[in-house]
């Protein structure tokens, strides 16, 4: 019980300060939106073809999106040395990485949240058709992107060049996840439900979040305070 | 059993090593007064102390515990360069957190009492942000004593306070040591740090070339440790 406490405590303090300034969140939701815009400008909205790689551009969205977000993560630590006081209080570094993450989960899920709608209007697509299990491969794949960017953050927080090196050490190790994201996506958007033949993304995007979510938490003592 | 203990600490950066087999105890109760010049390794000795980062070679030692067992930590109180507080929370909120996280039993209490201690009650629900310099200070002293930490590492503690932060740090400093507490402190004020300290001890690139007891001599002249066993 203990341990939930820390990381509930970690979590409503990333988020109180987050929604006090709200410097990331709404720098990342601008970035979604003006993105979406954008890609609606480039891509043909009548196009079946465009239909078809609507996961593929809802995703690169909330990947870079989210990366803005991600980055604050850590570096909020910086100011102040708050990253020392964290690391001296008696709490695990799982504890601190677990309330670190879900506080980014949660922020990640409101801007994706509020751009969904609008990448329908954007795209003149009905994304609700699969509703439920687009939330789904949604929460999965945001849970996955969060999970790398966290432990990703903790590593290159004292990096000058931490906001460019985020997305550089990221993006590679979340291929899998965003590839098992976009296919699930384009097809519930396109109003295929998953099956037997195309749950292998699901499994993966599955495998994906618990496997690094293990090792990150394996990892993140490493991480603050070095082998 | 010694309270601090240092026993043969390297510590690297790169190829660069800031601590060279380090040999330094404290026993409880005693309070050890870090010399030396700048870049003389006392800042990484005692982030090193503190379990910030693990030593290249050799073991820090809390009570005979590593710094990392969280029951060790609970025991350690630390005052760095930075004030260690949120800016977007308010003093109040800050305490609580660190209370909560330090497992207290009623921590927003416990806040409340360290906020009167440090004449920061009427400012409770003020954000950090809009906090004067002394102000914040206090407020990082009173994080650091919170818990009632057994060993007090302070890093250089009395560099830019104000009047009022100086004197409300060294009666807590007094009541830490009458109360039978250790403390480990770095610094640049000799007059300061030598009026508190039982041990001095001095470190040269990384390596101690003193360790003992204060003298009545180190009191009356503060250069004393360097003219005698200080680099030419």
């Amino acid at each position: 019980m203990a341990y939930v406490r820390q990381v509930l405590v970690v979590m409503v303090k990333d988020l109180r300060a987050e929604l006090r300034t709200k410097e990331a969140v709404n720098a990342s939701l601008s970035f979604a939106l003006v993105v979406l815009l954008l890609f609606s400008f480039a891509f043909d909205p009548s196009e079946e073809t465009t239909r078809e790689i609507s996961g593929g551009l809802l995703w690169i969205v909330f990947a870079f999106a989210g990366t803005l977000l991600l980055n604050r993560s850590f570096a909020r630590e910086l100011g102040n040395d708050c990253l020392d006081a964290l690391i001296a209080a008696p709490i695990p570094g799982s504890a601190l990485f677990l309330g670190k993450a879900l506080a980014n989960y949660l922020l990640v899920m409101a801007v994706e949240l509020i751009a969904l709608p609008l990448f329908g209007v954007f795209y003149n697509v009905r994304w609700t058709s699969q509703f439920w299990q687009l939330m789904l491969v949604v929460a999965l794949g945001t849970w996955g992107m969060t999970v790398t960017g966290t432990i990703f953050s903790a590593l290159t927080v004292n990096i000058r060049l931490r906001e460019v090196m985020l997305p550089i050490l990221n993006f590679p190790i979340l291929i899998p996840a965003l590839l098992g994201a976009m296919q699930l996506t384009s097809a519930l958007i396109a109003g295929k439900p998953i099956t037997a033949d195309n749950d292998a993304w699901l499994k993966m995007l599955i495998g994906f979040d618990v496997m690094y979510t293990a090792v990150s938490v394996f990892l993140v003592e490493t991480v603050l305070v070095g082998g | 059993m010694n309270a601090v203990a240092a026993e043969g600490v390297w510590k690297f950066y790169g190829d660069f090593p800031a601590l060279r087999n380090v040999e330094l105890t404290a026993a409880p109760g005693a309070c050890l007064a870090l010399i030396g010049r700048n870049g003389a390794g006392k800042t990484t000795l005692l982030r090193t102390i503190a379990g910030f980062s693990r030593p290249g070679k050799g073991e820090i030692k809390i009570f005979g515990n590593s710094p990392r067992d969280a029951e060790t930590r609970r025991l350690m109180g630390y005052i760095g360069h930075g004030i260690s507080v949120y800016d977007e929370l308010s003093a109040l909120e800050n305490l609580t957190l660190f209370g909560k996280l330090y497992g207290l039993p009623e921590p927003r209490k416990t806040a409340l009492e360290w906020l009167e201690r440090t004449g920061l009650e009427r400012v409770k629900d003020g954000l950090v942000r809009e906090f004067s310099r002394g102000m914040r200070q206090r407020l990082a002293v009173a994080r650091a004593f919170l818990h009632g930490p057994k060993v007090l590492l302070l890093d250089e503690p009395f560099t830019a306070l104000d009047d009022r932060a100086i004197a409300v740090l060294q009666r807590l400093l007094r009541e830490a040591l009458a109360e039978g507490k250790t403390i480990v402190m770095s610094t640049h004020q000799l007059r300061e740090a030598l009026e508190l300290a039982t041990h001095v001890a001095l470190l040269n690139r990384g390596q101690v070339a003193f360790h003992g007891e204060r003298t009545a001599a180190m009191v009356s002249d503060p250069g004393w440790v360097y003219a005698h066993y200080g680099e030419a």
